[in-house]
């Protein structure tokens, strides 16, 4: 076959492939929207479940979700930022930060359902936290860890070196070059590495499960046991409750994400045009 | 070696290198090193690419700390004390030791904040204070015209040549005792680079000034002594006229010639 032909063909391939791609995503959002856009009101998103979810709104699934993905975030990304920081700007490159990358990366691999049976182990029997917020936030908090270790490493290392130079050479502290100079100019990365954490925490369902439990009632502290949406959704839909309620929380659980995505993605980018 | 000139009566070195050696692990880049560098004068280093001009350089303010396997051997003296002596402030060292680098590398800031930035790590925080600092500090480096009206807006959106001026008044703004030069205007035209000459025979006055170059006539332009480097050995130093004219060492007259280098 000659080259250009080759090349045709390739392009051709690729375009096929990037346009089933598009076609997923799209027939995804669309088919889950008009399933759950006409269950969606006010009220719906106002109002807390009632009769187990067959009726009712999911409030204080909504207040679950959001109280659990921030706890997460809040444990989540000192200790992740704070390792990467510790990885790239302290130490030379040897075993202890091998082994602790390969632990970080061990962690990505693990199924979800094993962070919930050890974290209903450790924290909700041995540590006596029962199904909580607090369980199920420091639970799902080590799920995110891989993620904002690896993503702030890899914006903290994109930071040109030239930048390090000219602040020690200016007289800074090592933490003061990390607090002036590393970290604005890799915030805009450290915060995606932060959002993608976000929306895996909003889905996640089987280390909740197990975690925090599946209270519909709104929470009243970190000891409280709480439903999110995800939980809701899963309930809903496996036990047969009522589908057309799952599809109304599937439907505000992807809006959310989508909303959080673009949001961030646009205070980056004024961020961005402001300091770089 | 040329015998020392007369400046040795005015003051004691600013810098006085002692059998210096440096090791990038088991590679040596420099070859006992000894020289002096007096107050206020401008202090060329020429040679070759991987000669250790740079090394040299950055050994002073000990930024080559920051790289895996870096090796010291030898004094290396400012103001009289060893700074490889344990318990040396490098914060302090580097304060005083100002550098400018072979690239212009305006951080992404203001011109502002560029400027005052080591003023800000070292706790100014008067906005009177800073602003006259910032004013001085363009004005030395004749760059306030220019700016003057838009030092509120990013430092990256300068030319080159201006950066280069803006990261030398980004030095001054330290209030150093000496002027670190890693080849200063190797990336700029030749009307930024006569610019950048010019500052440097003004500051003169106030600093210790050393000058890296690969651009041997620069240093014929600018420097009062001038040292040449080859494979991490010091060949010869001495004031920059006699060098140019008579060198000492055949290998200075090959290289000056541009027989090689």
């Amino acid at each position: 076959m000659n080259p250009r032909r080759e090349q045709k063909i390739a392009a051709g391939v690729l375009w096929f492939f990037v346009l089933v791609t598009v076609f997923i995503l799209l027939f995804m959002i669309f088919f889950i929207l008009r399933k759950g856009l006409p269950v969606l009101s006010l009220s719906f998103l106002a109002r807390n479940p009632v009769d187990m979810g067959r009726a009712g709104g999911i409030f204080s699934t909504i207040i679950g979700t959001i109280v659990l993905t921030l706890a997460a975030i809040l444990i989540a990304t000192p200790l992740g930022v704070g390792t990467a920081i510790y990885l790239t700007e302290y130490t030379w490159e040897n075993r202890l930060t091998r082994v602790i990358r390969f632990g970080a990366e061990c962690l990505a691999g693990i199924p979800s359902i094993i962070f919930g049976l050890f974290g209903f182990i450790l924290f909700v029997t041995k540590l006596g936290f029962g199904w909580s917020i607090l369980s199920g936030s420091l639970t799902l908090s080590f799920m995110l860890l891989p993620t904002i270790i690896r993503t702030s490493e890899e914006a903290i290392r994109s930071v040109p070196k030239d930048f390090r130079e000219v602040s020690f050479s200016l007289g800074s502290t090592r933490w003061q070059m990390v607090t002036r100079v590393i970290l604005p100019s890799a915030l805009p990365g450290i915060v995606t590495g932060i959002i993608l954490s976000v929306g895996r925490a909003i889905g996640e369902t089987a280390a909740v499960i197990f975690t925090a439990g599946s209270a519909l009632n709104l929470p009243t502290s970190v000891f409280s046991s709480s439903r999110t949406m995800s939980v809701h959704f899963y309930i809903l839909a496996r036990e047969g409750i009522s589908l057309d309620n799952a599809y109304g929380t599937a439907a505000v659980l992807i809006i959310a994400i989508l909303g959080i995505n673009i949001l961030t993605y646009s205070l980056m980018n004024k961020y961005i045009r402001k300091f770089q | 070696m040329t015998p020392m000139t007369d400046l040795t009566d005015l003051a004691p070195p600013a810098i006085r290198a002692r059998g210096l050696s440096h090791f990038f692990g088991s590679v040596q880049t420099l070859k006992s090193v000894t020289l002096d560098i007096w107050p206020h004068e401008i202090f060329g280093i020429i040679g070759p690419a991987g000669s250790g001009k740079s090394t040299f350089l950055r050994s002073l303010n000990r930024l080559n700390d920051l790289i895996r396997g870096s090796r010291v051997e030898g004094r290396l003296e400012v103001e009289g004390r060893n700074i490889y002596d344990p318990g040396t402030n490098v914060v302090e060292l580097r304060r005083r030791l100002g550098m400018v680098f072979a690239t212009p590398v305006p951080l992404p800031r203001s011109i502002f904040e560029n400027i005052v930035f080591g003023s800000r790590l070292a706790g100014v925080r008067k906005s009177g204070e800073l602003k006259e600092i910032v004013r001085d500090c363009l004005e030395k480096t004749s760059l306030w015209e220019e700016v003057k009206d838009r030092l509120a807006s990013s430092a990256l959106k300068l030319s080159g040549g201006q950066q280069q001026r803006l990261c030398l008044a980004r030095i001054l703004a330290l209030r150093p005792d000496v002027i670190l030069l890693d080849e200063p205007t190797s990336g700029l035209d030749p009307i930024s680079t006569m610019k950048i000459e010019e500052t440097l025979r003004q500051l003169k006055r106030d600093y210790t000034i050393i000058l890296v170059t690969n651009n041997t006539k620069q240093a014929g332009r600018v420097a009062d002594r001038t040292a040449f480097l080859l494979a991490g050995e010091l060949v010869e130093v001495g004031p920059t006229d006699q060098m140019f004219t008579a060198p000492a060492d055949r290998r200075t007259d090959d290289y000056l010639r541009g027989r090689f280098g």
